[in-house]
C-alpha cells in the first residue's frame, strides 16, 4: 500500500506549513502563519483554548482544510491529502479510543487497515513499551485514564509516522500522574526520536518537555523558541504574563550609556541592557521594563545599606505574604508598580519581612527586559486564570 | 532551528482559492436523505394533501368523485359528529391524566427504587406488547365482565353508585360504559408514558436528592422543586405519545364501549369502510388532524421543549 | 406508628408495584384463559380446565396463516424502516444541509398523526392510484409509520457518539468506507437494533392502518379483531401466551450471555 512506503520513507521529516490559515464564515481561527517543525523534535504549541492551536494541529493531521497555504511532510506537499493517506499519527483530546474494540485491537487498528497481516509481534512490543502487556484483552473503559493515556500514544507510535501529533494529551489527568506521564513522554520521545508535535495550555507542560515553543494567540504565533529563552526573553506582555509571572513598570527613557538604557521611573533610575530591550529606545520615549518575581532580592528598609551597588533598587511595602514551602511570595505595594510580585527562597528567613514592613527590592539589571510600552500590560493574565479553573 | 514569519497579507481582491475544495461528500446528506423522505412525502405528505382534496369533493361512488370546494361537508361532518369529538377529547385527556398518575410512581420505582430488579420490571413493563394489543384489550372483556369479581367489588364499596352519578357507568356494570373505555385507554397507552418518565427520571443524578435534602428540603418538597422539574421532558412527550394516538383510536370503543361511547375514530373508520361516504371521512380526519397539531404545537410551545425529535 | 413511617417511606414502591400489576393483569388473564373449554364461540367465560389448544394452536383455519404474514411483513418492514431510517439519522446528526427544518418536521409529523388518519389518507391515496389492496400496500404502509420511530432511536445513539472516533480512525489509515463499516456501524449499533426492535413490534401489532389498507388480506391483529365479533377461538391466547413468554426468555437469555461474557472478560 501507498500510505506504507511514506511512512517508512526516512530523511528531509521537517513539518513545513506555509502561508496555512483557517477561517470559518467571518471567524479567522489561524491567521496566515509560516512554521518549521524540524525532524525529531518535540514541538509545542502553547496557547489559552481558543487561541488556533488545536486547529493548526488538525490542519498538519488532515482533519481540518486549510482555507489557504500548504503543508508539507519533508519534500512532499500532503496538504491535499486526507488523513488517512498521511503519515501522521494523533493522540486526541480525551484519547478517542474505540469503545467497542479491546486494546489489543486499538493498537493494532492502523495496522490492520494498512493491510499488515501479522501484527502479533508488533502490538506486543508496543504494549511492553507502554507497560500495558497485562490488559491487552481489556476493554477501554475498564482502565483507568493513565493507561488509557498510555494506550491512546501507543496506538498512534505504532505506525511509526513520521510526526506525531498530540492534542492535550496529559489534560484529564490529575496533576501527579500529568507530572508522571510528562517525563513518560519525553522517554518515548528520546526513544523513538520521532518528531512530536504537542498542542497544550499548560506552560509548565509545554517548557518541561518541548525542546521548542510557539506561543500562539489569537490565532497568530506570538513568539517562538527554546523554553528557557521564551522565558528570559519575551518579547511580548502576553508571553511574559503567560509563562509565569512578570512585574512591569512603565518606565521612561532618561539617557542611553554604550550597552545600557537608564530608565526613569517614579523617582528612582533603572539600567536595562540594550540587547534586551524588544522595542528601540529614544531618550523621552515610553518603554515597559519587566522582571521575573524570582530574580529579585527583598531586603527590609532598615538594612538598605548594605545593598551592593549598580543593582536596580525599587522601595514599597509588602502588602501580603504566603508561604508555600520551597519560597515566600510577597505581594508589595511600591509608587511604580501596585503590586509587584517577590519569590523568595526560604534560606535564612528574615521575621521582619511581614505585612506593612517597609522594604527594598533590588535586582541585577541584566535580569530586566524591555518591551514595548503601547501594549496591555495585562495581556495573558486572565487567559491563564480562566484555564486553571 | 525554527522559523516563523507572518506571511505577508494577501493582496485585494483576496487571493482565490489555488485548488477547488476536497469535495468531501458535499451530496452525500441528500443521497441518505432522498429514499427515507421520499417514501414519507409519497405515502404520508401526498396522501394528506389528497385526503384535503377529497374532502371538498362531491359525488358518489357510481359516478365519481370532483373538486367542488363544497366546504360545507366540514359543516355538516362538525354539526353532526360533534358529540363524538367531544367525547374523543374528553376519554383521551381523562386516559392521559391517568396514565402519568400511574404511570410516575412505576418509572419512578424503575429509575430510584429498584436496584437488582430494575431489568426484570423493565422487561414486564415491555413484554406485554409482544401480545396482540388486541387480544389484551379482549382480555378486558373478561376482567370487566358483568356479575365477575372486579364489578362485584365495586358494587360491594359502593364505588358504582358514585361513577353511576356522574355519569361514568350504568346499570351496575362497567363493560359498555365510558369508564371501561377509559381503563382500556389508560392500559393500551400507559407505557407509552411510562417509558419516556424513566429516560428523563434516569438521568437525574440521585445526589440532587441527597442536596436538595441537606439544603433543608422534605422528600415532598424535593419531589415538587428538584425531581418534577427535572422530569418535564418526559412528562411532555409522555403525555403527548398518550394523547394523541387515544384520541384516535376506536379499538377500546369498539371493543369496551357501546355506541353511547363512539368515538371520532370509529366515525371515521365506519364512514371509510362501511359507509364508503369518502368526503364526510376525509373532513372528519382532516379535523381531528389539524386539532391535534393545534395542541401540540401550543402545548410544546408552552411547555418550552421543541426539540423531542 | 413504625407501620406508618415504613408505609411512608414505601409509597411509591406499592403504588409502582400496583400500576405494575394493573399492567400485567389481562395477560395473565390472557394466559389462564389459554387453558380454558369454552361453551359457546367466544372465550370470556371460565368454563374448565383442558390443554385442547396448545396441543392443536394451528387448528383454526387462517390463524397460523394470518400470524406467518405478519411475521412476514414485520420482517420485511423492520429491514426497510431500519436502513431508511439509519440513513436519515445519520444524514441528520453528521451533516449540513438545507431545509433542515421541513426535513425534522417531515419526520415528527408521522409521529404527532392519530394513526386513524394516516390510516384513511393513506387508503384514499391507494384508491386514487388504483393500487390493488394487500401485502404490498400493507408493507408500504408499515415501512412509512417505522420510519420515524428508527430515526428518533438511531439518532440519539449517533448524536451520543464521540466524533472524535471517526477521526480517530481516518487518522489510523481507515478510508471513508473503512471508517464507516469498523467504527460508525460497531458503536451505533445499538441504537440501530433499539429501533428494528421498535419496528417489529409496531409492525407486528400494528392492526389500524392495516386494517384500512389490507383488503382482503389477513394479518394476525385482523385476525383477532375478526374473531372478537364472531367468536374467539381459545388458540388466540395460546399464541399470545407464546409471544409473552418467548420474548421474555429471550431477553433473559441475551442478558444472561451477555453478563457472563462481561464477567470473562473482567
Amino acid at each position: 500500500m501507498k500510505t506504507t512506503e511514506e511512512t517508512t520513507t526516512a530523511g528531509g521529516g521537517d513539518v513545513r506549513l506555509t502561508g496555512i490559515s483557517k477561517t470559518y464564515g467571518d471567524f479567522t481561527a489561524v491567521h496566515p502563519l509560516d512554521l518549521t517543525v524540524p525532524q525529531g523534535s518535540f514541538f509545542a504549541l502553547l496557547g489559552a483554548s481558543g487561541c488556533g492551536k488545536t486547529t493548526t494541529l488538525r490542519m498538519i493531521a488532515g482533519l481540518e482544510e486549510p482555507t489557504s497555504g500548504t503543508v508539507h511532510l519533508g519534500d512532499q506537499d500532503v496538504t491535499a491529502l486526507p488523513p488517512y493517506k498521511r503519515p501522521v499519527n494523533t493522540v486526541f483530546q480525551s484519547y478517542a479510543l474505540f469503545p467497542h474494540l479491546d486494546i489489543y485491537e486499538n493498537v493494532a487498528f492502523g495496522l490492520r487497515r494498512r493491510g499488515i497481516k501479522s501484527v502479533k509481534k508488533q502490538v506486543e512490543e508496543m504494549l511492553e513499551l507502554v507497560q500495558l502487556g497485562e490488559q491487552a484483552r481489556k476493554k477501554p473503559h475498564q482502565l483507568s485514564g493513565g493507561q488509557q493515556q498510555r494506550v491512546a500514544v501507543a496506538r498512534a507510535l505504532i505506525n511509526h509516522p513520521k510526526v506525531l501529533l498530540l492534542d492535550e494529551p496529559l489534560g484529564a489527568l490529575d496533576l501527579k500522574l500529568r507530572r508522571q506521564m510528562q517525563l513518560e513522554l519525553k522517554r518515548i520521545q528520546t526513544e523513538v526520536g520521532i518528531t512530536f508535535v504537542h498542542v497544550t495550555h499548560d506552560q509548565e507542560e509545554a517548557m518541561t518537555m518541548a525542546d521548542c515553543v510557539a506561543v500562539m494567540n489569537a490565532g497568530r504565533v506570538e513568539q517562538l523558541g527554546t523554553p528557557a529563552d521564551l522565558y528570559e526573553n519575551p518579547r511580548t506582555t502576553f508571553v511574559a504574563n503567560f509563562l509565569g509571572t512578570s512585574n512591569f513598570i512603565e518606565a521612561e527613557v532618561d539617557a542611553t550609556s554604550g550597552d545600557d538604557i537608564v530608565l526613569k521611573a517614579g523617582g528612582g533610575k533603572l539600567v536595562l541592557h540594550r540587547s534586551r530591550a524588544s522595542a528601540p529606545a529614544t531618550t523621552g520615549g515610553k518603554i515597559l521594563a519587566g522582571v521575573r518575581p524570582e530574580k529579585i532580592s527583598l531586603t527590609h528598609a532598615d538594612d538598605a545599606g548594605r545593598i551592593p551597588e549598580g543593582r536596580n533598587r525599587i522601595t514599597g511595602r509588602i502588602t501580603e505574604s504566603s508561604f508555600i514551602g520551597v519560597s515566600t511570595q510577597f505581594v508589595v505595594d511600591s509608587p511604580v508598580c501596585s503590586d509587584f510580585e517577590v519569590y523568595v527562597q526560604n534560606i535564612d528567613r528574615d521575621p521582619r519581612l511581614a505585612p506593612g514592613a517597609e522594604v527594598v527590592l533590588h535586582w541585577n539589571p541584566a535580569h530586566t527586559f524591555g518591551l514595548d510600552a503601547a501594549q496591555d500590560i495585562d495581556a495573558g493574565v486572565e487567559t491563564v486564570e480562566e484555564e486553571v479553573v | 532551528m525554527a522559523t516563523v514569519t507572518e506571511a505577508p497579507p494577501p493582496l485585494a481582491p483576496p487571493a482565490p482559492e489555488t485548488k477547488p475544495p476536497r469535495r468531501r461528500g458535499r451530496w452525500t446528506p441528500y443521497l441518505l436523505l432522498l429514499p427515507g423522505l421520499l417514501w414519507l412525502v409519497v405515502f404520508f405528505a401526498l396522501p394528506v394533501i389528497y385526503q384535503a382534496s377529497t374532502s371538498v369533493q362531491t359525488g358518489s361512488l357510481e359516478e365519481g368523485y370532483k373538486v367542488t370546494w363544497h366546504f360545507a361537508t366540514y359543516w355538516d361532518a362538525l354539526s353532526e359528529y360533534w358529540p363524538q369529538f367531544v367525547r374523543s377529547v374528553l376519554y383521551a385527556a381523562s386516559a392521559t391524566v391517568l396514565c402519568l398518575l400511574l404511570g410516575y410512581p412505576l418509572a419512578y420505582l424503575i429509575a430510584f427504587r429498584a436496584g437488582r430488579w430494575r431489568n426484570l420490571i423493565m422487561i414486564l413493563v415491555i413484554a406485554p406488547f409482544f401480545t396482540s394489543f388486541l387480544i389484551r384489550t379482549l382480555a378486558w372483556k373478561t376482567i370487566l365482565a358483568d356479575g365477575g369479581p372486579v364489578v362485584g367489588a365495586l358494587d360491594a364499596l359502593h364505588v358504582l353508585d358514585v361513577t353511576a352519578f356522574l355519569g361514568w357507568t350504568a346499570d351496575d356494570r362497567v363493560l359498555a360504559t365510558p369508564l371501561a373505555v377509559v381503563c382500556g385507554l389508560t392500559y393500551n397507552f400507559l407505557p407509552f408514558m411510562i417509558l419516556p418518565l424513566y429516560t428523563s427520571l434516569e438521568r437525574i443524578d440521585p445526589r440532587l436528592h441527597e442536596a436538595a435534602g441537606d439544603l433543608y428540603a422534605k422528600p415532598s418538597t424535593t419531589f415538587r422543586k428538584v425531581t418534577f422539574p427535572l422530569s418535564m421532558p418526559g412528562v411532555v412527550s409522555g403525555t403527548l405519545l398518550t394523547f394523541i394516538p387515544a384520541s384516535g383510536d376506536y379499538i377500546n370503543s369498539d371493543l369496551l364501549g357501546s355506541t353511547d361511547t363512539r368515538m371520532v375514530g370509529n366515525v371515521i373508520q365506519s364512514q371509510f369502510l362501511r359507509i364508503l361516504d369518502y368526503p364526510t371521512a376525509a373532513a372528519l380526519s382532516f379535523i381531528l388532524m389539524a386539532a391535534i397539531l393545534a395542541v401540540v404545537t401550543v402545548y410544546i410551545r408552552k411547555s418550552g421543549t421543541e426539540d423531542l425529535v | 406508628m413504625a407501620f406508618v413511617n415504613w408505609f411512608k417511606r414505601n409509597v411509591v414502591v406499592i403504588a409502582g408495584l400496583l400500576t405494575l400489576a394493573y399492567l400485567l393483569l389481562p395477560n395473565v388473564v390472557v394466559t389462564v384463559f389459554s387453558f380454558n373449554r369454552p361453551k359457546g364461540r367466544f372465550n370470556y367465560e371460565w368454563q374448565r380446565f383442558s390443554t385442547d389448544a396448545w396441543r392443536d394452536p394451528c387448528g383454526v383455519s387462517g390463524l397460523c396463516e394470518s400470524l406467518g404474514l405478519s411475521l412476514q411483513i414485520a420482517f420485511w418492514a423492520t429491514l426497510g424502516a431500519t436502513l431508511l431510517g439509519t440513513m436519515i439519522a445519520f444524514a441528520l446528526v453528521r451533516y449540513r444541509f438545507r431545509a433542515r427544518g421541513a426535513v425534522n418536521s417531515l419526520i415528527f409529523l408521522p409521529m404527532a398523526m392519530p394513526e386513524v388518519v394516516m390510516a384513511a389518507s393513506l387508503l384514499t391515496l391507494f384508491l386514487n392510484m388504483g393500487a390493488e389492496l394487500g401485502f404490498w400496500t400493507i408493507l408500504i404502509a408499515h415501512i412509512m409509520f417505522c420510519l420515524s420511530f428508527v430515526v428518533v432511536a438511531v439518532k440519539a445513539r449517533v448524536m451520543s457518539m464521540d466524533p472524535r472516533l471517526e477521526q480517530a480512525a481516518q487518522d489510523l489509515y481507515a478510508g471513508p468506507a473503512q471508517t464507516f463499516l469498523r467504527v460508525t456501524l460497531p458503536i451505533a449499533a445499538p441504537g440501530i437494533a433499539a429501533g428494528a426492535l421498535l419496528a417489529f413490534a409496531l409492525s407486528f401489532d400494528d392492526f389500524i392502518i392495516t386494517n384500512f389498507n389490507a383488503g382482503s388480506t389477513v394479518t394476525f391483529p385482523m385476525f383477532v379483531w375478526g374473531s372478537a365479533q364472531r367468536g374467539t377461538p381459545v388458540q388466540i391466547n395460546v399464541i399470545g401466551t407464546a409471544m409473552f413468554v418467548i420474548a421474555v426468555l429471550l431477553v433473559l437469555v441475551s442478558m444472561a450471555v451477555g453478563n457472563r461474557r462481561k464477567r470473562q472478560k473482567a
